[in-house]
Parts: C-alpha cells; structure tokens; sequence
C-alpha cells in the first residue's frame, strides 16, 4: 500500500512513521513536502508528529494553511483515510477535519511517558486489528494534549463510535490518576463520522517494535494496510 | 563612556600587554570594530589562552578517531561507513542568568556543532549541577533550565536521553550547564569548518542578526560580581523551530553536495565564524557586512561582529553553487545572503557601507592569539582537606542508611525526563533512569547501538583533582561497562573558577593530569570538548568539576543490560572489591557535613579487566542487571537496583562479610565495583570468568521479596525505599 507522509517545517516524527511503514511494514512511502499544492497517488496520509510551524500560535494552527493541506482536506472529504498523529492530530482538529480542540496539558508541562490506551471500537480502519477493550501500551510527547469537545459535540460522537481511544490504568479502568493531560473523559483518539479521518496523541510509531518496549501501535498500522488491501 | 580605543579596548576585557601587542604588530590604532574583533577572539572562551597547554596532553589518537580536537565535534568511526559525531559544551554563566534561555540556547548551540560536520543528532545529555536544594534561588534555575532544555530539544526533535542532576552548595551562585548531542554520520560525507578554497564564496545563513548576546563571550570569560542579573542582556534568546529549519537545510544541502566548509555562529557570532573557518583553510576573506541580513535597525560593524544571535551558520560554496544554495535555503523558509569570498591573502578584510572597518592578518587572532602559563600555587589547606573530620558518636548502620536515602541523589529523575521527549527518532533501548547509561540503536546498522553516559565529580575533585579527574573517566566508562557497551571516545567540559587564582590553577593542572591519564589507561581517546572558566561569585570558585561525556559501542541493542532487578530468585553478586573508604563519600558529607579524605585512584588493570567481564558477559547473555557502586556506596546502590526495579522487587543479602566496620564498608565509597545479578545456574561461571581476569567475586544473596534485607544490619520494606525515591525534587 502506498503512504504519503506530509512533511510540515518543524515535523519531527516523519522519519519515525516512514521508518514503521517502511522498513517494519514493508509499505510504500513517499514523503510529501507542505509547499506542494497536489499529493501523489497515495492509498492513505499520514500527519505525522512535531512541532509544526514551531507550535507558534497554537499547535497546528498555522499548518493548516499550508498549501499541501488543500489537498488532504480533498482527498479525506473523497473518502480517503487520514491519519494524524500527536501535531498531526493537533492540525487535523484546526482544519476542522476532526471534531474537537486541542488544550494545553493540565499539568502546564510537555509530558514524555509511556501510557494505557483502552480500544473503545474495534471496528474501523485504525483498530480493526485489535479485540475491543484491549488495552495497549503506547508512548505520549506532548505539551498541549488535553482533548476537548462540549457536551453537544462529545455525545453524539460516543454514541456514534467515534472516540476511538480511552487513557486507562494498566487494568483497562479510566481514572483521573491515569489521565496524563487533563483530556475530557480520558479521551486519546478520535475519528469523523465518516470513518476514514482519524487523530490520536499517542504514538503508535514509537510502540511498534519489540526492542523499543512495546509492540502495540503496530497493530494500528496493521489494520490501516489491512483496511487498505480489503479495498 | 569609554571615549578612546584603549580605553575601548580595556573595558571590552582586553589587558594593558594584549593592547600594546595589538599596537606593535599592527603599527597603527585599531577601529573599533576591530576592538571588537581582538576583544572577541582573545577571551579566554574562544581562544582557551590559559588552557591550551595543558589539554595538548590528552590522548586525541586511537585507530578510530576520525577527527579530533579542534573542529566543531569530535568523530569516531564505528564501521561499516557509519561514524559517531559527538560534543559536550557548557553554557553555565548564561545559564545562570536567565535559565530559560540560557539552557536553550546551549542545547541549540552544541546540536548545531553537531551537524555542522554533516552528523544528524540522535541524542543530547544534559550534566546539570545546582548549588542546595535549599539555596532561595535553586528552585528557580532547576525548573528555569529544564523547561529551557526541554524546550529546545522537544521541538528539534532530537531525544534527551540521560544526564545527571547534583546538588551542591559549591553550586550556589554557579550552576553548570553541561550540554552533549550525539550524531550519526556517513564517514565519506563529514564536513569541515574551512575555508580553503579562494575565490569561492561565503554565505550566511538562517535567522537574521539582532543585538543579542552581544559580548556573550566576554561574559562567560569572567567571574561574577555580586548582581549578576545586571548581565541578562547578553544572554541570547533561542527559536528552535528556525534551527530545526536549518537542520534540514543543511543536510539537504550536504547532501546535494553544494557545501564545501561551513561553521555555526556560536560565541562571537560571525567574527569566530569568518576567522577560524579562514584559519583553518589557511586563507583569508573579504566579507561586506552591510549585507548581513539584519533584525534591528542602525546596527555599527562591531555590533554586527559581535552579536550572537542564534541559529545561524556561516558556509563556503562555488560560485556555480550560490543558486542552487538560495534555493535550498528558500525552500524552507530562512535568509540566505551572500556576504564575501574565500582569498589567498591571509588577511580578513571586512566593510560596511563602503568603508574598510577589519584589514587584519587571521593568523594574528587564531593560532598566534596570546597563551599564557599562569602561576599555580598547591592549595595550602590542603593537608587539612585530606585529613578525616573527627565523627560523632557511632549510630546504627540502619539508621544512617536512612538518612543516606533522604539524599536528592536517590530521587528519582522521572520529573525531569518526563519533560524531554526521549523518544522521538525511535531509537532508544535504555531510557533515561533504566539504567547506567542510555542506549540507541543505529537504525542504520542494526543490530548495534551506541551507550551514551555524562559522569562528575565536584567534591572528589576538590579533595584531590587527579585523582577524582581519573576516578570520573572511569567511573563513565563502567557505566558503559553495565549496559554492556565498550568505550569509543570521550568528550569533556572541564568547569573550574578563576585560573588567575594560582590554586585553581593548580586544580586545573591536576584535574588535566588525571584525565589525559585516564583516558590513555582506557584507551578512551578524547576528541574535543570545552574549557569554563571563571565559575566563580564575589570572590568564592565552584569545586573543579571536569564532567565527561562518553560514547560506547553495543554490538547488540537486544543484549543489553539494566540496573534493577530482573527476576525473582536470581542471584546477587557484588564484583570487584569489598573494601571502601569513608574519604570524600556522600556519607561522610551528610553525617559531618564537611568534603574531607582523601579519594583513592581507581586501579587502572583491575578497573579494565572489571569492564571487560562487565561487557562480555551482558554480551553473552549471561548477567540480567548491572549497576555500578558510586557515591552513597554498596547499600545505596542495592537500594537503587531495588527502585529502578520494573516488578520492585526487593532481596536477601548476606553482607556480613562487613561485621569488622559496616559503617566504613557500606557506607564508605570506592571505585571499580559493580552490582550483578543473573540466573543461580550462571553463578560458576561468572565466578571462572571473574577469577581469570583476578575481579573480586562475592555471592551477596538472592533477587525477590518485598524487603531489601541486608543481613545482619539492614531490612528495610520496598515501599520505604519507593517512597523515598518518589520523594519530590525543588524546583520540579
């Protein structure tokens, strides 16, 4: 399958996703520089971790002006799948390609660690590798990660599947204590309603080999090639 | 206002002999930009004028040292094609300052020494002394310098992946900020600071030059007086989004072949830049400054010559190149101009507005700049320094074990490294606190990694310099030792007070001494670093505190070893000596509260071969932890192989072998032991592979258990110990 992995100025997790796509998958991927104004022919985009533009502003804010992103909110709204991870996610929510907002860390700190994710729905491009309620172990990096959405906005998400990602103790329980970011119920990863535009703040990328701690982020790779070979 | 040159010359830190030299070999008065220019180029940071003599005596050859002392970074060659960049610098006086900034833009100034040679940067480590946790202002500069570090690293993308953090009153109003990046780069493609082409031309590049930092150079060549807040402004301000454009730029620009020298803007901005890179090709330059890229209005040349402002670098190209450079550069966004050419004259000739402001001769402000031999003086406290402080009355050893965990050193650094990214680049095995030394995999070479460690040691190094200088090598290369890594070069930041204090010169000479010695006996040779001086306030010097970073190479990532304990029911053996000494130990300091003895030199062959089994015996597999014995002792350490545990499990020891003095035996310090555990079936043949290289084998006792219990002296809960590591750290 072939990936494009968008390069924003101040993108840092890029080499990471191409080197788990590439290398460890086996995928085709292109890097794709923001000041292009078309993508290649590509199977799935990825936004990959950083800080876009410097995160001067807000995180994503300014990345969503830049030209490659006419062509990513096109090729989503065509049905594509769009995969933002951590900045990635953070320029999706700006684009107003997903539900949402971005603030920043309750603790006021930029937090590395390794957190528990709970499958809230295994039933999509990004999940369906994994049993529902599985729980994985998948690293965050982030300053501005507390997820938010208002009542009117967060329920029908719920009831609709989207919320794709819970944080939770190593025993699949949501508690405030393993909540890293302040994010409105535990939330990690959202998709749209359509199914094929997806964010999360953790990176799967950095769980994806055994030598590195945790092999768990790989299944969501998985399931997108998976997704992408069913057609 | 200083109204002519000299007086000009004397208040930008010059002397009354360097401004009569200036005049002999000049003939005539300098302008003042080219004050600026002798100011910039003879202080004692850039031109290392009191430490250049003594560092010639460190061994800076080995079969794999690709380049050494004298360019931007140290390089190593770790096969095939692939080589090792590395440097550590101190940013300690603007650190000080202004934290924030101050630790950022260290961070942002040693990754771009980094792949200015062409190296991309895979790690940084950051060596961080602070003065007592009780000290008013110490809270403040901890949180001010991690957030800065934090800051900068997180956003260039580039993992902080260890370091240390002490606590000391020596530290009070100087902290050290002691900053290392590791980079990896193609042996066939490392880039050099020179100029050694004429006729070709000299472009700048990146963010455009303001006023700051503006004498930051000078700042760092000279003590604090009392209000050092008075010298905020000549502390930069960093921007790492602009550097990590640049970073790209660069290396697309290597790549292309396009670049034939370039050099960063670090101290004294586009005046070291343009003469050292001169210097080194052996030729000379003329460069019009108004066409430096400016950000603030009315700029004078010595303004211009001296500002540092961040994230910029100086590179030579083909005129056929220039187009294809500001093509690069406009892609991603940054300024580009050209500003002069490569010539065989030997002289650096700069104008501004038409006018010749620099004609001077490059030799004259590089290799011929002043060196001097400063007098030194044996301190005469010295026999008292190393005489043992009377000790109050004898305690329970249990008791002052548990005073001994109160120590800010067994914290846990977690609140730290939480706040730098010490993942991203997907390479890193062993993270920060797991064990002694960070491990990251070479992506490009698996499955091998390199070990990164930063070791030092202030208050053993006052007590004897040598001694502690070589005690501090060894000390790093067993960390490397205890992830299963064997040493492949050293870089240094040797942080000392004021040289023109005879007995700080004499730390100096001594601390060089037990370094060059070290290293030779490690064969760990040292391929650059740093020199801080005038680490000193209202008069009072830090402790000598040469700190060391250490790269080593891990054939395989998937073998490496961690400090805590691993398995339940594996066997616990302590290798190398049981005896220690209560000199200059952490013990020592808490139970009297003075830094007195005198610290024993690690034997080099049996400090080696303890090294060599560490190494080959994680590399066969057979030991499932390692950590090494250092400050706090033998029950400290075990103490810290109970925490860094991931399962805590706790043990029980038989130490009775302490019965004579466990005070001095488990309390007490000493040099060249490690802390090992492995499977029961493998103790026979540790215990074969330990007697053939003659390290001290002694079975301690057995993994597990919610008790670390030292027989007969210690038995102390795992919670206790957990909630003494978790305890909080000022600042953080």
């Amino acid at each position: 399958m072939r990936f494009a992995i968008i390069v924003f100025p101040g993108s840092n997790c890029d080499r990471d996703c191409a080197h788990v796509l590439g290398t460890v998958l086996r995928q085709e991927v292109r890097f794709v520089f923001h000041k292009e104004r078309a993508l290649p022919p590509t199977d799935c985009v990825v936004l990959p971790g950083g800080f876009s533009y410097g995160d001067y502003l807000r995180s994503g804010a300014i990345a969503r002006f830049s030209p490659i992103m006419g062509d990513v909110v096109r090729f989503a709204q065509a049905g594509g799948l769009v995969f933002g991870i951590c900045n990635g996610f953070q320029i999706l929510l700006e684009a107003g390609l997903l539900p949402g907002a971005m603030r920043p860390n309750d603790s006021g700190r930029f937090v590395c660690r390794d957190v528990f994710l709970r499958v809230e729905n295994a039933d999509t491009a990004l999940t369906r590798a994994c049993r529902p309620g599985q729980v994985l172990s998948i690293p965050i990096a982030h300053a501005e990660g507390r997820y938010h959405a208002p009542p009117d906005l967060l329920d029908p998400m719920t009831r609709a599947g989207q919320v794709l990602f819970r944080y939770v103790d190593r025993k699949g329980r949501t508690r405030e204590s393993a909540n890293p970011n302040g994010s409105v119920e535990h939330i990690a990863g959202v998709m749209n309603r359509q199914g094929n535009c997806f964010g999360m703040m953790p990176h799967p990328e950095r769980a994806s080999e055994r030598v590195l701690g945790s092999e768990d982020g790989r299944l969501l790779f998985e399931s997108l090639v998976r997704s992408l070979r069913r057609g | 206002m200083p109204t002519g040159m000299r007086e000009l010359a004397l208040a930008q830190g010059l002397t009354e002999a360097e401004w009569e030299r200036i005049l002999a070999t000049l003939r005539r008065e300098p302008t003042e930009a080219e004050v600026a220019v002798f100011a910039a180029m003879w202080n004692e940071h850039v031109s290392y004028k009191t430490s250049r003599p003594y560092l010639k005596q460190l061994p800076t050859r080995g079969p794999r040292v690709l380049v050494g002392p004298g360019e931007n970074a140290g390089v190593v060659d770790l096969g095939g094609g692939l080589a090792a960049c590395f440097k550590m610098e101190s940013h300690n006086h603007p650190s000080y300052i202004e934290p924030f900034q101050g630790a950022a833009t260290g961070v942002g100034g040693i990754l771009r020494d980094i792949f200015t040679m062409g190296a991309r940067p895979i790690a940084n480590l950051d060596s961080l002394r602070f003065g007592s946790p009780s000290h008013p202002r110490t809270s403040y500069l901890v949180s001010g310098v991690v957030s800065g570090i934090a800051h900068y690293g997180n956003c260039m993308g580039v993992p902080t992946v260890g370091g240390e953090l002490v606590f000391d009153p020596t530290y009070d109003q100087n902290c050290l900020v002691n900053v290392f990046t590791l980079g990896v780069v193609r042996k066939d493609r490392i880039f050099y600071g020179r100029a050694s082409v004429p006729g070709s031309i000299v472009v700048y590049v990146g963010s455009a030059t303001g006023r700051d930092g503006i004498h930051g150079a000078s700042m760092a060549s000279a003590a604090f007086e009392s209000d050092a807040s008075l010298r905020r402004p000549t502390v930069q301000v960093g921007d790492p989004f602009a550097e990590k454009c640049l970073l790209e730029a660069c290396l697309e620009l290597m790549d292309r072949g396009l670049i034939l020298g370039i050099q960063d803007m670090g101290a004294a901005g586009i005046t070291c830049s343009t003469f050292e890179m001169a210097a080194r090709g052996g030729t000379g330059m003329k460069v019009d400054l108004s066409r430096v890229p400016l950000r603030a209005a009315g700029m004078t040349p010595a303004e211009i010559l001296l500002s540092e402002s961040q994230e910029r670098m100086l590179l030579v190209t083909s005129p056929g190149g220039l187009g294809a450079v500001l093509g690069v550069l406009a892609a991603w966004d940054l300024c580009g101009a050209a500003i002069g050419e490569v010539t065989d004259t030997g002289r650096m000739e700069m104008t501004f507005e038409g006018k010749k402001v620099v004609d001077l001769p490059v030799a004259l402000l590089t290799d011929e700049a002043p060196v001097y031999e400063r007098p030194w003086a044996v301190p005469a406290d010295l026999p008292t320094r190393w005489t043992l402080p009377a000790m109050p009355p004898r305690r329970e050893v249990w008791e002052s074990f548990l005073d001994l965990l109160d120590d800010p050193s067994f914290r846990s650094r977690a609140p730290v490294f939480e706040q730098y990214d010490h993942m991203v680049q997907v390479g890193t095995v062993v993270r920060p606190g797991e064990a002694d030394a960070a491990v990251i995999r070479l992506l490009d070479a698996p499955p091998r990694g390199l070990a990164v460690v930063s070791d030092g040691n202030g208050a053993m190094c006052w007590l004897d310099p040598a001694a502690g200088a070589f005690n501090v090598v060894a000390e790093a290369v067993l960390n490397l030792a205890c992830v299963g890594a064997r040493p492949l070069g050293l870089t240094d930041c040797l942080n000392f007070g004021n040289p023109e204090r005879p007995q700080v010169m004499w730390e100096f000479r001594e601390a060089v001494r037990g370094l060059a010695e070290a290293c030779a006996a490690f064969q760990t040779p040292v391929t650059g670093g740093n020199v801080s001086f005038y680490n000193e306030t209202a008069g009072r010097s830090i402790f000598p505190t040469p700190v060391v970073g250490v790269v080593g190479l891990v054939e395989d990532v998937g073998r490496v070893a961690r400090a805590g304990f691993q398995r339940a029911g594996d066997a616990v053996v302590l290798l190398g000596p049981s005896e220690a000494r209560l000199d200059g130990s952490l013990y020592l300091r808490r139970r009297t509260g003075e830094v007195r003895g005198r610290p024993a030199r690690a034997d080099p062959v049996l400090h080696a071969a303890l090294c060599d089994l560490l190494a080959s015996t994680i590399e066969s597999g057979l030991l499932h932890s390692a950590h090494d014995v250092s400050d706090g002792g033998l029950l400290f350490a075990l103490a810290e192989c109970v925490v860094s545990s991931p399962e805590q499990l706790g043990a029980v020891l038989d130490l009775s072998f302490a019965s004579e003095d466990p005070e001095r035996l488990l309390l007490g310090e000493a040099p060249s032991r490690a802390i090992v555990t492995l499977a029961q079936e493998g103790l026979a043949v540790l215990e074969a592979a330990s007697r053939e290289r003659g390290v001290p084998f002694l079975h301690l006792g057995v993994v597990g258990g919610p008790l670390l219990r030292a027989d007969p002296f210690v038995s102390i809960p795992v919670e206790t110990l957990l909630a003494r590591h978790h305890a909080p750290l000022p600042g953080l």
